[in-house]
């Protein structure tokens, strides 16, 4: 497979198509053009922005974000501060505080219609109406129902004599306040993952599970959990890196506030590139590198257990 | 969740997927259990059953309800306090504000122009690379997939500042392009078309190739048209996630001009926090085709999205 003759036998004369020695060299140039496209995009907005990052975050910059002089590690060395351990400490809790409600709400749910004889499919569906709310229409709406004025949400303890909540206002409600927000856009998606998993438990396994006289709740938690391991496995995986990229829902509800209660790396990163017109592209790439660590390390144990899942069964 | 195309979905890029996914009420279960309807003890575990997903159900449904039943109440209705909970009737008001506010019909165009490109642009070139790692025989072919695959561990957040730089230093900031170009190309796509590719009948193909058909002829005149399914849910699935975008958007856009809808919701947030009214009836104006598509399309989109989860 010498490129060299096969190609200049090709230039020479247009061969059969079903000329066999000719056909890989074909295929190999034609794979490439298919490929490129994507490769391009890949290679200008993927592979050499990330050497761009690396090379922004080892440089200081001027007021408009021009690199002007070279750092080294100094915007890594500030990370080990107790303002950058405030903003990983926030982004730690609030991803705890999204995926384990989202993970068990949906497991819940999902058992839970199991046991519906009918209409199952169209309360799937319910529950995966939150799914067409962008975050910018999901924020909105909530933040009508967390509005200091005349909040929704207050309004409904308020008739249930209840006291009311400072929903954004209070610097330790506010991280929860866009957790449920973004727990509430996530549940759907689990939902219809784990629904996909339970429909693809072979008929056989129930079976023998109910000749064995599981019924009901034991049914649901020794037979389906199990079974489910690796959707909630994957599910459990994607709900954490979402969190982590988690930004609108910050953006529009509390602007990261109040006093950066609610500043995770992502909004950080935003912050110290974008808003107010800072520019600090040195100190955003930093952290930026930092988020892509922390992906990363994520992906990588995904798919070092499924890797493992894949011999198992 | 993010709904920027991203890392998001990345981790489902495992290998051990196969894209189809086994519609979950066919199951046997469901008729099996029928037949141990009986007793008072069934009766109670039944109410309890329906009790359970109502205090779920509630609170996931409520949104939506509150959204659609704010926009059409009286805007005094909503300022008050404790804001009414039931309609009261159909008031045009907060519709007419929030379009009065914002010009939410041209950012509705914005997003449906880029939403559109990046659709059709992601479809083309997911196929054309897919159909090159499942019909062409080259050297590196598992290598180059598998760096494919890697792209989707990236988190699209990362590569924003660099991507910021490159297309505002090439005068694309605030137009389409600039909106557009970095996700013209998304492994995700590649991904699932892929193992949809893999699954088409191989004595069709050389069926085709013996009569002399060539690669692109065979892919634009057979397989794409056989493929619908998959390449419905992959639009589908991109069609959402970039009609949902924020971040990209809020950066490269300046302009009222070139704001997509979902930007024009936080502007009409941040000038019109006093009036709920407008933001639900913009919340809900927004919503309204990505609604239609999860309810009419649930299918392809479940697919789309589950590809990875189930083995």
């Amino acid at each position: 497979m010498t490129p060299g003759p096969v190609s200049e036998r090709r230039a020479a004369s247009p061969p059969p198509p079903t000329s066999k020695r000719t056909r890989p060299a074909r295929d190999a140039t034609l794979a490439w053009g298919f490929l490129a496209p994507s490769v391009l995009v890949f290679a200008l907005f993927l592979i050499y922005p990330l050497g761009r990052t690396v090379y922004l975050s080892m440089h200081g910059n001027d007021i408009i974000g021009r690199p002007n002089r070279f750092v080294g590690l100094s915007h890594f060395a500030e990370m080990v501060s107790p303002e950058f351990g405030r903003i990983l400490l926030t982004t730690l809790v609030f991803t705890l505080g999204v995926v384990v409600p989202g993970v068990v709400g949906a497991l819940a749910v999902v058992l839970l219609l199991e046991g519906v004889l009918r209409g199952q499919r169209i309360l799937r569906g319910a529950f995966a109406l939150p799914f067409a709310f962008s975050v910018a229409s999901a924020s909105v709406v909530f933040a009508v129902f967390y509005s200091p004025g005349n909040s929704v949400l207050n309004g409904i303890l308020y008739r249930m004599g209840l006291d009311q909540v400072p929903w954004l206002t209070s610097q330790e409600m506010a991280l929860w306040s866009v957790a449920i927000t973004t727990v509430w856009m996530n549940l759907g998606y689990g939902v219809l993952v784990l629904a996909a998993g339970i429909g693809a438990i072979p008929k056989e396994v129930n079976e023998a599970a109910r000749i064995d006289g599981a019924t009901g709740p034991r049914l649901a938690w020794d037979v389906t959990v199990p079974m489910l391991g690796p959707q909630l496995f994957f599910l459990i995986v994607i709900s954490t890196i979402n969190a982590l990229q988690s930004f609108g829902q910050i953006h529009i509800l509390t602007g990261g506030g109040p006093v950066g209660s609610t500043t995770t790396l992502v909004y950080s990163i935003y912050q110290d590139a974008f808003a107010y017109g800072t520019s600090d592209f040195g100190r955003a790439s930093a952290q930026a590198l930092v988020l892509l660590a922390v992906v990363l390390v994520c992906t990588v144990i995904q798919f070092g257990v499924i890797e493992r899942k894949v011999h198992y069964s | 969740m993010s709904r920027e195309p991203s890392a998001a979905v990345g981790a489902a890029g495992t290998g051990t997927a196969t894209g189809t996914v086994r519609e979950p009420e066919r199951t046997g279960p469901v008729r099996a259990r029928a037949r141990h309807r009986h007793g008072f003890g069934h009766v109670f575990g039944r109410v309890l059953l329906f009790l359970l997903l109502a205090a779920f159900l509630v609170p996931v449904l409520f949104p939506v309800y509150y959204m659609f039943v704010g926009t059409f109440m009286e805007p005094r209705e909503l300022s008050t306090f404790p804001p009414r909970l039931l309609p009261t009737g159909v008031h045009p008001e907060n519709v007419q504000g929030a379009l009065a506010a914002v010009p939410l019909l041209r950012m509705y165009t914005n997003s449906l122009v880029m939403a559109g490109i990046i659709t059709l642009c992601q479809l083309f070139t997911s196929a054309l690379a897919a159909y090159a790692f499942v019909f062409l025989r080259f050297r590196g072919s598992a290598v180059v997939f598998a760096l494919f695959l890697s792209t989707l561990m990236v988190p699209a957040e990362a590569t924003f500042i660099p991507n910021y730089l490159t297309l505002t230093g090439w005068g694309l900031g605030d137009t389409y392009a600039g909106l557009v170009l970095p996700f013209l190309a998304y492994a995700f796509g590649t991904f699932l078309l892929r193992q949809s590719f893999k699954q088409f009948p191989r004595e069709l193909y050389d069926a085709a190739r013996i009569d002399g058909m060539g690669h692109l002829r065979f892919l634009w005149t057979i397989l794409v048209p056989l493929s619908k399914p998959a390449l419905t849910a992959v639009g589908m699935y991109v069609f959402i996630t970039s009609w949902n975008m924020y971040f990209w958007p809020l950066i490269i856009t300046r302009s009222t001009e070139m704001q997509t809808l979902q930007i024009g919701l936080n502007s009409l947030k941040v000038g019109e926090s006093s009036n709920p009214g407008l933001l639900l009836a913009g919340a809900a104006l927004s919503v309204l085709p990505t609604l239609a598509l999860v309810i009419f399309g649930q299918r392809f989109i479940v697919r789309g999205l589950t590809a990875g989860a189930v083995k």
